[in-house]
């Protein structure tokens, strides 16, 4: 045989890779390399919690020092999954404190984390660094009080837009004293007041603080002395924006803003008063990242904000700024990269919106490294799409919203298929691909032919049959998540082509016709993939060529899960077991 | 591929709603089919329909997204009878002599006189609203700011309907 790496000269060249992706390859060449890697992994990312059990990833990954976990399906996000559903940390942690415990870095999304998990992390880890959730839920101020008071080394305490129950303010003053480590801290989602003066001292002594965002309960006032303590931040999130206008307070957040002279990103801005926009002017030159997403602003404010902003490559705003504002970016941020617009009034009967396609047909022409996109607008035509497709080839992401469900191209009234293939042809590398509006079976079969490196598809209100699925799943070589809403196929696409959801993460269908007979079969035919049957009412109770409400099918190789709530059901590889709710509390 | 088996899909459908909830009141369904438009239904299409039901879910923003618009604060207003719902925005009224007046002029019905003891006297409709917490209030009871920030739906219910406690 060959030559024979000795296991060091291995670990050393694998020092060198980190991208997981990489590295499962290598895992794969033969035992000793996979071994060797193991041995090395030090960042485990789980994109689904059920799809392995913490046990089996503590036992192959004993050097690990940071986690990565997602829990809960994506839709989630919008209602589509009932409480209870599952995602629980507990067992992670568990698990964690006992095999690994020089673990420094837990980030979640979208996953139950409770207070006694977050006193378990605080307890068990000595050397704890980061903490980051997002989506979460399940957790009150307490347990952010007890990570805040005993971990020493801690660097990153980040809540994005978690579910808290807030208990209070105090939670901040549990940092003790001698803390002085912190890099960024993020409590934007937490309703209740901080002391101002407690925030102030645990700011000044902590010379490392990059990012600081606040929640809405901290006055302008109080960012004022904040940014006086800081100046040094890059990251900034404002509580809120919405005081009373005295002349020294507007002089005074304007030099409080001026003397931050690294500040690159920019957030928060609640209720923001268009007469306080000109104090943030000295930054914007500097800015590479702004998010106006929560500010009330009209499109005339805006784009005077804007227009300072010639470094901006990210950019998240609402539909206030019209097609004539994304205009002026299109024309005054030429490094923008990102861009997402979101429904002010996120109601199926918005109307007298002035944001339509064109906007996004002005950035899309403007702006050339534009590579992200999520856009919200009441309707679109075939022909913006063939224009964006055109000029904006590099897209990565492109994630369109067309808020009135079924809607056809509105000039002329054929549906969006053609467009969404221009999209799916023309961008090579795109990987996220998020598609609404009036669609046939047609724009599917465009997207499982060309949509060759997709790998997340969102489907919503779309289709005419099993065709569509069918073109899904027999095409878009990528594919690791789709989820699918109200589309009309049934059955025998996804029997027919049960072997291509092993190789996905996970499949969603909400509302179609998907009958329990074939959740019935395909759990059968597939041991290593979870049907799981989210339904209010027990699915034998029906006939089993009744659709059910909805399915989520993951690849798994932790066998089914023992925390199913009542509304799940999933079904036993052996038919004789019949349905159940394998739950044990 | 219209057809779905024959299925009446409403067996399944999860309805989100106060146990004995009244057919008036808004259904949110997660299937929308009938709204499906066919090509060459053309002309009319701009015209929203009447009947509009809320779709759980969509458009896909999150939660914390929603409501968030603070200059103008449209709320929703139900008139039990009426075919549709209309919108009305709050931040158009300093008080509630005011806004009484616009929702008669909406619903063209006049609403009682208001005592604290009472509630709402001699015409047999009642403003209600929904408050933050999800409770159904009746209009005029707290100060109007506090009302204003508070209410995320009116709705005005027939005096027959009106439950003794209010």
């Amino acid at each position: 045989m060959g030559l024979r790496f000795p296991p060091k000269v291995l670990e050393h060249i694998l020092s060198f890779i980190d991208s997981n992706e990489d590295r499962n390859s290598v895992s794969l060449v033969c035992k000793s390399w996979f071994e060797t890697e193991r041995k090395t992994r030090k960042r485990v990312f789980v994109g689904n919690c059920y799809a392995v059990s913490p046990a089996a990833v503590t036992r192959r990954f004993p050097e690990m020092r940071s986690l990565t976990l997602k829990g809960k399906p994506h839709f989630a996000d919008y209602n589509l999954v009932p409480d209870g559903w599952g995602g629980y940390a507990w067992p992670w942690i568990e698990a964690m404190a006992a095999k690994s415990s020089s673990l420094e870095e837990i980030r979640m999304k979208r996953m139950v984390v409770t207070d006694e998990c977050l006193e378990k992390i605080a307890a068990s880890f000595k050397d704890f660094k980061v903490l980051v959730l997002t989506s979460c839920e399940g957790f009150s101020t307490d347990g952010i009080a007890a990570i805040a008071a005993t971990c020493r080394n801690l660097r990153v305490l980040e809540l994005r837009e978690c579910i808290v129950e807030d208990l209070g303010g105090d939670w901040l003053s549990y940092f003790p004293e001698s803390s002085t480590s912190l890099v960024s801290l993020d409590f934007s989602c937490l309703d209740s007041e901080v002391k101002i003066s407690d925030l102030e001292r645990l700011v000044s002594r902590s010379p490392n603080l990059k990012s600081l965002k606040l929640n809405p309960a901290v006055t302008l006032d109080g960012l004022v002395s904040l940014l006086r303590c800081a100046p040094q931040l890059t990251e900034l999130g404002t509580g809120s924006f919405a005081a009373q206008l005295k002349p020294e307070a507007f002089s005074k957040l304007s030099e409080a803003f001026s003397n931050c002279k690294q500040l690159q990103s920019l957030s928060g801005l609640w209720d923001v008063l268009p007469e306080y926009l000109p104090a943030l002017y000295s930054v914007c030159p500097g800015l590479t990242s702004l998010n106006l997403s929560y500010a009330t602003v009209r499109m005339p404010d805006l784009v005077e904000l804007l227009r300072r902003c010639s470094k901006l490559q990210k950019l998240w705003v609402m539909d206030l700024i019209e097609d004539k504002g994304l205009e002026a970016v299109a024309s005054y941020c030429k490094e923008l990269r990102e861009l997402r617009v979101f429904p002010s009034e996120p109601d199926l009967d918005a109307t007298n919106i002035p944001l339509t396609e064109q906007g996004l047909v002005f950035v899309s022409k403007g702006c050339r490294k534009l590579e992200s996109v999520l856009y919200f607008c009441v309707q679109f035509t075939n022909a913006a799409l063939f224009t964006i497709a055109r000029k904006r080839p590099n897209l990565k992401c492109f994630r369109l919203c067309v808020i009135e469900p079924f809607a056809p191209d509105y000039k002329t009234n054929e549906p969006l298929d053609k467009g969404f293939k221009a999209i799916a042809e023309g961008c090579r590398d795109l990987r996220r691909l998020s598609v609404s509006g009036l669609l046939s079976d047609k724009a599917f079969k465009y997207i499982g032919k060309h949509a060759k490196k997709v790998r997340m598809l969102s489907i919503a209100f779309a289709g005419d049959s099993d065709l569509m699925l069918h073109h899904l799943l027999s095409g878009c070589q990528s594919l690791k998540k789709l989820e699918i809403r109200d589309c009309p196929f049934g059955d025998t696409a996804l029997l027919e082509h049960a072997a291509k959801l092993e190789t996905m993460r996970s499949l969603w269908m909400s509302s179609c016709f998907v009958s329990f007979g074939a959740c019935k079969l395909l759990s059968q035919k597939m041991p290593r993939l979870n049907v799981e049957v989210i339904d209010e009412h027990p699915p034998e109770s029906r006939p089993e060529s009744s659709p059910v409400e909805r399915i989520y099918i993951y690849r798994t190789v932790a066998g089914p899960r023992m925390d199913t709530p009542e509304f799940v059901w999933t079904i036993h590889k052996n038919p004789e077991n019949g349905v159940s709710h394998l739950a044990i509390k | 591929m219209e057809v779905i088996n024959g299925l009446n899909l409403k067996d399944t459908e999860l309805r989100l709603g106060l146990p004995g909830a009244q057919e008036e009141q808004q259904q949110e369904v997660s299937c929308v089919r009938s709204n499906k438009r066919k090509n060459n239904d053309s002309k009319e299409e701009s015209a929203p329909s009447p009947a509009k039901t809320q779709i759980v879910g969509w458009p896909p923003v999150r939660s914390n997204r929603k409501n968030n618009n603070k200059n103008v604060s449209y709320v929703k207003v139900s008139m039990d009878g009426a075919p549709y719902l209309r919108k009305i925005d709050l931040k158009m009224y300093k008080n509630y002599p005011e806004l009484l007046k616009a929702l008669e002029n909406m619903f063209k019905f006049t609403v009682g006189e208001y005592s604290e003891r009472e509630g709402y006297k001699g015409s047999g409709f009642v403003p209600t609203y929904e408050d933050k917490d999800g409770d159904w209030m009746l209009v005029g009871d707290v100060p109007w700011d506090m009302f204003s920030s508070s209410c995320q739906k009116l709705r005005i219910m027939k005096g027959s309907e009106v439950p003794p406690a209010l």
